[in-house]
């Protein structure tokens, strides 16, 4: 797991004078699975077309296994890619795309027959084989695409955001079955999408970008419990982001009302960015707990109810298994464990966009 | 949405009246003698010698101009393929736009330049080169219906190879593909029908196109075209005229069938 099979170094992209990356550090370990998160236009899916060799760029460079790739072009590089849109050769039965790296490659008769017979059990297409893409269905032809990749036993796997095009239920069901894919193959996976369930459900690391700079870096388990500024919180999950004032070590003032919670070393009376979770909050008789508002709507959502509270300015979002009645005045209390305390972004870009995909 | 034939009325008269009923007419002209009576000989005499020298010679410049034409298509459209929308629309208008002058002044003009005392000896006599003597010759016949029917190749060709998603090439890029195994294994399968009309539009008005030999051949190099026109006019001859057209149409038909035989899923070209 340690060593690393790509790196990105100091990579910078622009569009038309546009910056879409900015000196961009990357390493990416073999046989892992790494998630590049952001909201559309965050660079992406630059990062993954210059991985793949599809755009050069302006400065910086690619090394693959320590070797400068930087300005190879796609077909000499160990790299295949899933694309978003599939692009099967429509031309071709599932077998001759499945086929056409390995007959490029020289690869005896036997070998190729084999080794489409091996993809496609793996991505659970047996029968389709003589099938052309036009007659199979979103979900079917991005198997086939996957299977098409895979086959030429790439080093790194890079995948567009592939369930992008397909339903909810069909993607769900993609993702477990590409989580069984990498197991069985074992090669590194690159996954771009703008999906935060996606991205926290497959993913050995994510990368969560915005216009260009890596924002935080970790485990999903990590990403989604200690964001690192209010961008992160914001884009992963849904979030209470609140402005709040450190009175001490483990106090904050939130709404005029001093908080215990468990962070350290702010300054005194530093103001900053309070994260606190829907799923954190409870709901407790008026007068008890830190915040006292008025239920404004409630949303039954299945598992939940979505129950917007406000108190003063803001708008408190609370998911809750027990409804409230809209109109009632509550309190609102908070465990000091799920109060999250960041600094407020130095630069502009570290703020929070609402850029919705 | 209800479908509404009546609409197509005024091309039904059209074609009623300028397809069907002319084509009847040379039907009857070819399957009659002089005196009315009925004969294939006339549709038979495609076979005499001299028609079938002419049909050769014809067969010759329209299969020669159609591979010509494909050859300068295919690195045009390519080279288009990269361009952005207003410069490829630049291109076909400048490709398009000698299509606007008058066809027997194209033509002419050509004639100036290929003659023996021409603009093309000139050029090459004032590079220090020797002169060629292209006037009245097959290659002369050959550059006129090639410079007349580039176009009809590249639109479709272009048609049919801007459709192909950049994603299709960079797939087969992804896959280890070089830029030569791209055009072969994915742009030229994906442009066939763009391909088949280009040689339809192509193959047959060269085969059958008379005023360019006419005028380029001197009148001595006759294309099955004008030996058609001259039973016409000089001969006044309408059943043999009628007779050698009606063999030179089930000549092209036949050869498009040919063509266009492997055509056979949804996406058929525009022509047939």
């Amino acid at each position: 797991m340690q060593d690393v099979i790509l790196q990105l170094d100091a990579v910078s992209k622009s569009f038309d004078g546009k910056m879409i990356l900015k000196d961009f550090d990357l390493e990416i370990k073999r046989n892992e699975f790494v998630t590049l998160l952001g909201p559309s236009g965050c660079g992406k899916s630059t990062t993954l077309r210059i991985i793949g060799g599809f755009e050069k760029p302006d400065g910086g460079r690619v090394l693959f296994e320590g070797k400068d790739v930087t300005s190879l072009s796609p077909d000499k590089r160990n790299v295949n890619t899933v694309f978003q849109k599939y692009s099967l050769f429509p031309h071709m039965s599932v077998a001759e795309n499945i086929a056409f790296g390995l007959k490029l490659k020289k690869k005896s008769k036997q070998y190729i027959d084999d080794k489409i017979a091996y993809a496609l059990k793996l991505v659970n297409m047996t029968s389709y084989a003589r099938r052309k893409p036009a007659s199979l269905s979103g979900g079917q032809q991005q198997r086939v695409a996957i299977a098409r990749a895979i086959v030429n036993e790439p080093e790194i796997l890079l995948l567009d955001e592939p369930l992008g095009a397909l339903d909810l239920k069909l993607r769900h069901e993609m993702q477990r079955e590409l989580i069984k894919i990498k197991k069985e193959v074992g090669i590194t996976f690159v996954y771009v999408t703008h999906d935060q369930e996606e991205a926290l459900t497959m993913s050995d690391r994510i990368v969560v970008m915005n216009k260009g700079i890596i924002q935080q870096m970790g485990t999903s388990k990590s990403i989604y419990d200690e964001p690192q500024n209010a961008f992160v919180a914001d884009f992963i999950g849904d979030s209470n982001i609140i402005d709040g004032i450190m009175k001490q070590d483990r106090l904050v003032r939130i709404q005029g009302v001093d908080v215990p919670c468990v962070d350290e070393g702010f300054g005194r009376d530093e103001l900053v960015d309070v994260v606190i979770r829907p799923e954190d909050l409870v709901i407790v008789a008026e007068g008890q707990g830190y915040v006292r508002g008025m239920v404004v709507s409630i949303i039954f959502k299945g598992a939940y109810y979505e129950i917007k509270v406000r108190a003063g300015e803001y708008e408190w979002s609370v998911q809750s298994v027990n409804p409230a009645q809209i109109g009632a005045m509550v309190g609102l209390t908070i465990l000091p464990d799920n109060i999250q305390i960041m600094h407020k972004p130095l630069s502009e870009d570290a703020e929070v966009t609402k850029e919705d995909e | 949405m209800k479908k509404r034939p009546w609409l197509a009325t005024p091309y039904a008269v059209w074609v009623a009246g300028f397809t069907m009923i002319p084509l009847l007419v040379i039907f009857q002209y070819a399957l009659t003698s002089r005196e009315g009576a009925f004969t294939l000989a006339n549709v038979m005499a495609i076979f005499e010698p001299v028609h079938l020298k002419a049909l050769l010679f014809s067969l010759e410049i329209a299969v020669g101009c159609t591979i010509i034409c494909i050859l300068l298509s295919y690195p045009l459209v390519m080279a288009m393929r990269r361009l952005n929308m207003g410069r490829q629309g630049f291109t076909l208008f400048i490709l398009i736009l000698p299509m606007w002058m008058n066809f027997i002044l194209r033509i002419l003009a050509w004639q100036l330049i290929l003659s023996n005392n021409g603009i093309l000896n000139f050029i090459l006599q004032k590079a220090g080169l020797l002169p060629l003597s292209l006037a009245n010759t097959g290659t002369a016949i050959m550059i006129g219906v090639i410079y007349d029917y580039l176009p009809y190749m590249v639109l479709p060709i272009f048609n049919a190879v801007a459709e192909i998603d950049e994603d299709l090439v960079e797939a087969a890029r992804d896959l280890g593909a070089n830029s030569l195994t791209v055009f072969c294994k994915v742009i030229l399968p994906l442009s066939v029908p763009g391909l088949l009309s280009g040689i339809v539009m192509v193959f047959v008005p060269s085969m059958t196109s008379f005023v360019i030999a006419d005028v380029l051949g001197g009148g001595k190099l006759q294309l099955i075209g004008n030996v058609i026109e001259q039973e016409f006019t000089k001969s006044a001859n309408w059943n043999m005229g009628s007779g050698l057209s009606v063999s030179l149409m089930l000549f092209v038909l036949i050869s498009m069938a040919f063509t266009t035989k492997n055509e056979t899923e949804g996406k058929s070209s525009s022509i047939w």
